[in-house]
């Protein structure tokens, strides 16, 4: 069952969790595009028609596999800052949210499958899940999608594959991709390097929140740039191979880097931990900065053990949609950088007393 | 450096994307950036680059494709029965109106679509409920596969089953089933 409240005070999610390779990997996500074959794509789509296509969509979701476990949330009857929160957990793409009428999301009690309904495309089915995974999420949407389509007529052409609004998602309609967390290569000025190279193979690299959003905290996603001509194997077996030539190189990085800055790190772990278990006041930018010096220190081990999904959960807890929802209150950015400070000492000090 | 957006205050924010291989980058003062949301959280990215989208991306590259004019032409402008989309309005806003676009203006797509993607020939997932040969081509490519990794294997029994598997499919595939 999908407690809707948790949804958006609880950080909690499955992508948090922790999993294969998350010393650098912190999530996995593949996402499907579809359409349905006799109606407008919502772009162009009156609201009778959206209306249709909506009540398709959560008729099919009613059918999937363990179909108790998930629930449905029509985006205009939630608030602005529940609709943030979903982006900030990354269950919705910020463009799902631009118009909420006749928008929904079916979202999996765990949080690790959400389908948008009415996105740039009638369906967008998305599979999050924790560190490097990309087979166990290519499963899981193959299977969920086999699913929708037994009830639903999809848009589909011999030659172009899966129909999209956008022409750069034919084909499969799939996007793989996996966020990482990079600082040694920031810190040793190698990452422009590596994404340049990683361009050369058909990957694109994006922001923590995807399309047009900064790097924020060292964190980057990878995902596959073509979705044609090739199968999904191929394209999620490539995307896989460079990811793990990524983490071998920001391994690498990692351990030359006590002996290029010394001192330094330590001092920038540290000072980072301090702050983050004494400010009073954080913005969101500064605690995502100082969240990714101290993961960087607790994987070097050269800071006290804070597990991983902690650290993760973090990432959620500081976004300014979250405070906000779990204060119950609009907050003005003083305020808000107020209860931000006072979240994350609440959080790290928990982790000291379990220790 | 003065902020992109406004042109008042100096940049302090550096902002960079990257879309289909085309980086653009905008430095904008702390008060544009925050206007724009934490990171344009709340108001999606168009906002920070009103003259970058994906629409004049399309524009620009279709631009340098062939058998572009006839259909951009103003007067003659051809509309899909489906939704009503020119193939005017696609250039501007790079998306398609609906699945019959696709057959409606298949001609002018097909240079972009393939400078795009590499190719015009979907090998990945075919819908069950489709007919038509994409369904028999994906199980081809998948009983092909499954031959080399027997013949690896030296599993031979299983490869000439799976040969003949493969001819009842190549040979449907040739009767245009």
């Amino acid at each position: 069952m999908l407690d809707q409240e948790r949804v958006f005070t609880q950080a909690d999610s499955a992508w948090l969790g922790q999993g294969p390779d998350s010393d650098v990997v912190v999530s996995t996500r593949i996402r499907l595009a579809r359409n349905l074959t006799d109606l407008p794509f919502p772009l162009l789509a009156g609201s009778e028609e959206l209306g249709q296509v909506l009540a398709r969509v959560r008729q099919a979701s009613e059918h999937l596999p363990e179909a108790k476990r998930y629930g449905i949330m029509e985006l205009d009857r939630l608030s602005s800052l529940e609709r943030q929160v979903l982006i900030e957990k990354h269950l919705v793409s910020l463009e799902h949210v631009q118009e909420p009428k006749q928008r929904a999301l079916v979202l999996r009690d765990d949080e690790a499958v959400s389908i948008m309904i009415n996105e740039e495309d009638h369906i967008r089915l998305q599979v999050l899940l924790p560190g490097l995974n990309l087979d166990q999420a290519w499963h899981l949407a193959d299977r969920l999608d086999d699913s929708l389509e037994q009830h639903l007529d999809y848009a589909f052409d011999d030659d172009l594959g899966f129909l999209t609004a956008c022409p750069t998602n034919l084909g499969s309609g799939l996007r793989a991709s996996v966020m990482l967390h990079l600082p040694a290569l920031v810190l040793l000025k190698q990452a422009s390097q590596v994404f340049g190279t990683l361009a050369q193979f058909g990957l694109v690299v994006r922001g923590l929140y995807g399309e047009g959003t900064q790097a924020l905290g060292n964190f980057f996603q990878i995902s596959n740039q073509l979705t044609l001509n090739h199968s999904e194997e191929e394209l999620i077996n490539n995307l896989k191979a460079l990811t793990g030539q990524v983490i071998e190189q920001e391994r690498a990085a990692r351990s030359r880097l006590y002996e290029e800055l010394g001192n330094r790190l330590l001092d920038m772990v540290w000072r980072a931990y301090g702050i983050l278990t004494h400010a009073r006041l954080l913005t969101g930018d500064e605690a995502m900065r100082l969240l990714s010096d101290v993961r960087l220190g607790v994987n070097l081990n050269l800071l006290p053990q804070i597990n991983l999904p902690e650290l993760n959960r973090l990432l959620v807890i500081t976004r300014s949609g979250f405070i906000q929802r779990v204060v119950g209150d609009t907050l003005s950015p003083a305020e808000r950088d107020l209860k931000r400070a006072a979240l994350v000492r609440d959080e790290l000090s928990k982790n000291n007393n379990s220790n | 450096m003065l902020c992109d957006n406004c042109k008042k205050n100096p940049a302090t924010v550096y902002v960079r994307r990257t879309v289909n291989g085309v980086t653009t980058e905008a430095h904008l003062c702390e008060q544009c950036a925050h206007e724009q949301g934490e990171w344009n959280l709340v108001m999606g990215p168009s906002l920070a680059f009103p003259d970058f989208s994906l629409g004049n991306l399309f524009a620009s590259l279709l631009d340098q494709l062939p058998g572009q004019t006839a259909f951009v032409a103003g007067g003659r402008a051809q509309r899909c029965p489906g939704c009503g989309l020119t193939y005017a309005d696609f250039r501007e806003q790079g998306r398609l109106g609906c699945a019959r676009c696709y057959t409606v203006f298949r001609q002018p797509l097909d240079p972009l679509i393939r400078r795009l993607q590499g190719g015009v020939r979907h090998v990945g997932k075919v819908p069950r409920r489709h007919g038509g040969t994409a369904r028999l081509r994906h199980d081809l490519e998948h009983l092909r596969q499954e031959l080399n990794e027997a013949v690896a294997k030296e599993e031979f029994e299983r490869a000439a089953k799976l040969r003949d598997e493969i001819k009842l499919l190549e040979e449907r595939l040739r009767g245009g089933q």
